[in-house]
């Protein structure tokens, strides 16, 4: 191939072509979930290039727990529209509403609850295979997790049960009432993914990108503060140019400190930063070495 | 790094006692490639256990349901990157279920770095994980002879492990080995050259990794391009589109190119090779492409397109080399599904020739196939397959088997 050249970005596209073209054709009702995030904004480009010029043969899906950046549902709902795919909202206030979520307050991260809504979503549609954006990377239990996940009939992930993965021959095989969860960007670093979004010239939300914003130190992060998130006695609220690593939960995401403007300045930063993605970013997962591998276990992507 | 790096996949393949772990840690901490927060979580971990420097094997520690359960989940993959590529490392942890674990990371990898305790030299487990190693066709081999400190960075001590190790490889028909001394505790020869092996003048451990060339691990002269998905848009603009999508697994292909489809024989001219990124005239593997043709013939998903001057088989029976990967031993009356390139069919074990000792090499007559076994099989499949053998053509040589019942995998087969 030297005549020719084949970059890891070309790679690692290329893969994640395949494994969307896999499952469109073997499962028999899928699903991507897409939230506005960079993630599965790099997801919604793979699925371009895996399936036009036809329409993608499966819908988006958001699971929408209401505590959202407002950019990143405006990004969300622009790309649906721009695309002309059909978008799928279900939201955690309807799962709240019927009793199936129970919270204590309204205004704590919903993250753990999103398994519930989920799950009631792909009984509703009857999905039998649901792909996100999630890489392994990300987190030491996602590092384990194969590409195809298969999912029990309460969409649990098993660690010490799974399908060995060999080549790039794919077993999507389930049975009625299981599914599987399909990572096609697994092998994807933050870094791809920036280098990526780079090269596609991608619209991602504006807050990846450093702004001015009122935020709160808290527990060694800053805090963005928002409607759900006010100071408590004691604390300062100070604009800080920062910018978002990860989008989540509005209550529990945080900003990093960046001067980072451009896609350019975030690669740059990206490959000198001494933390992780979601060491930085996410308070819910530092609430035990192991939360991520919990919620996944209890049906978490 | 920029946009311009190559990808390479490796597994490392030795026990905890060969300072597996140590390595890969001394490979991501060299390369700076942990971050402050995994760093400072695994020195808190070496205080409590009371180690008086920073443990990196702690870096490739499990999950919480390994450590309560005691198990160890078959593959892990990990991820760094300097300037000159992007590796992905298919870490295979623990003793058990040694050989299942080891194809499986092996089936995607360009090279494997196998691990020696130059103390030790080459033991039992070096030969079966070499054999594995050939078996699964990693392309290339680094053997790493470990704790070179250990042995006073003897030369004399290196060399004999070199000579007994690569008379063992040339029995394989192993050419790109390469042997590199070092010392993954100390970080002799994996990133930086130490002062210590200075009458060594090969590559450390990472320069082989950064320079081995992979441009031809992938065939790139017969091509193999199994349909997964016939795109036909019925809009008012692509009315007529009937576009074949896959991805090119060999060989190359350009406009006009006579190309046959597999197994029912019929040929076209390719009228357009479609991406989203515009037309092509030529197009390779491993690249995910879209291909209309100038003649409506049938295609559909699991077909081949190939070209008349390399055809692959085209049968219903053949052998293979299999490693069964299930609990459950091989039922030879039962029926199960082989998954080829794009392509699923029912299938039936005709013989099973005989199981390889993968220590010994030796083969054994072996009426059970049980987990972890190595086998030479005759399959019977319900419709005829494209292949190749598995030496020449990994992507077309290969295939897993199913078993329908629990829709688990359950063998991994590489046809000869």
């Amino acid at each position: 191939m030297s005549k020719h050249t084949f970059t890891h970005l070309d790679a690692l596209e290329s893969e994640s072509i395949h494994i969307m073209r896999e499952v469109a054709a073997e499962c028999k009702n899928p699903a991507l979930l897409f939230s506005g995030g960079k993630d599965s904004i790099v997801m919604l480009r793979i699925a371009e290039k895996a399936f036009r010029p036809a329409k993608f043969p499966f819908p988006l899906v958001h699971i929408d727990t209401e505590h959202n950046f407002p950019e990143v549902i405006a990004t969300r709902d622009k790309l649906a529209k721009d695309l002309g795919e059909r978008l799928i909202v279900r939201s955690l206030e309807d799962s709240i509403k019927r009793g199936t979520i129970v919270i204590k307050n309204p205004d704590l991260p919903r993250n753990p609850f999103q398994s519930v809504t989920l799950l009631e979503t792909i009984d509703e549609f009857g999905f039998d295979a649901c792909m996100g954006g999630a890489r392994r990377d990300e987190e030491k239990a996602r590092a384990k997790e194969r590409i195809f996940s298969f999912r029990d009939e309460f969409g649990q992930w098993d660690p010490k049960n799974q399908r060995p993965e060999l080549w790039d021959i794919y077993n999507t095989r389930v049975h009625r009432g299981e599914n599987i969860r399909v990572f096609p960007i697994s092998n994807w670093t933050e870094m791809d993914i920036w280098q990526y979004i780079g090269r596609e010239k991608l619209h991602i939300p504006s807050i990846y990108y450093a702004h001015e914003r009122e935020v709160i130190r808290r527990n060694g992060m800053l805090m963005p503060v928002s409607d759900l998130v006010q100071p408590k006695p004691g604390e300062k609220v100070e604009v800080v140019t920062v910018r978002f690593r990860t989008v989540g939960d509005v209550t529990c995401t945080a900003p990093v400190e960046s001067n980072a403007r451009t896609v350019d300045e975030i690669i740059e930063e990206t490959a000198t930063t001494r933390i992780t993605e979601r060491g930085a970013t996410r308070m819910d997962d530092q609430t035990s070495d192991a939360s991520m591998e919990l919620r996944k276990k209890e049906g978490y992507f | 790094m920029s946009n311009t790096t190559q990808l390479l996949r490796f597994i490392t393949a030795g026990s905890v006692d060969d300072g597996k772990s140590t390595l890969i840690g001394r490979l991501l901490h060299d390369s700076k490639s942990i971050f402050e927060d995994q760093f400072s979580a695994i020195s808190k971990t070496s205080e409590k256990r009371g180690m008086a420097a920073v443990d990196l094997s702690l870096l490739t520690d499990g999950l919480q349901a390994e450590r309560e359960q005691g198990i160890t989940i078959d593959v892990a993959y990990r991820y760094f990157a300097t300037p000159k590529r992007k590796f992905i490392i298919g870490d295979t942890p623990g003793h058990e279920q040694y050989t299942r674990n080891m194809v499986t990371a092996a089936s995607t990898a360009n090279l494997v770095v196998i691990l020696i305790d130059a103390r030790r030299g080459v033991l039992v487990q070096t030969r079966r994980h070499t054999y594995l190693a050939s078996l699964v066709g990693v392309p290339h081999i680094v053997l790493a002879v470990n704790k070179m400190d250990m042995v006073e960075y003897s030369q004399a001590r290196f060399d004999e492990i070199v000579s007994e190790y690569k008379a063992f490889a040339a029995q394989l028909n192993l050419h790109d080995v390469t042997c590199i001394p070092l010392s993954a505790l100390v970080g002799d020869m994996v990133v930086d050259r130490g002062d210590s092996l200075n009458w060594y003048q090969g590559p450390t451990l990472m320069e082989k990794l950064e320079s081995v060339e992979i441009d031809h691990d992938v065939n790139t002269t017969d091509f193999r391009f199994p349909v997964q998905w016939v795109c036909r848009p019925q809009t008012d603009e692509f009315h007529d589109f009937r576009g074949f999508m896959g991805r090119i697994e060999a060989g190359e292909v350009t406009v006009g190119d006579t190309v046959t489809v597999l197994p029912s024989g019929r040929s076209s001219t390719v009228k357009a090779i479609v991406t989203y990124d515009g037309e092509l005239q030529t197009a390779f593997a491993p690249q995910s492409i879209t291909l209309t043709l100038n003649d409506e013939i049938d295609v559909s998903r699991g077909d081949m397109f190939v070209k008349a001057d390399a055809m692959p088989a085209v049968a219903k029976e053949f052998d293979a080399m299999m490693c069964w990967l299930s609990e459950s031993p091989l039922d030879k009356n039962r029926k199960y599904l082989v998954k080829h390139t794009t392509r699923t069919a029912k299938c039936l074990f005709s013989k099973i020739e005989y199981r390889v000792d993968v220590n010994t090499l030796e083969h054994h007559a072996e009426p059970v196939v049980n987990m972890n076994d190595i086998v030479r099989v005759g399959l019977k499949v319900q419709q005829p397959l494209a292949f190749d053998h598995y030496k020449r053509n990994r992507a077309s040589g290969s295939f897993i088997v199913i078993d329908e019942a629990n829709n688990n995998t359950v063998a991994a087969g590489m046809i000869v």
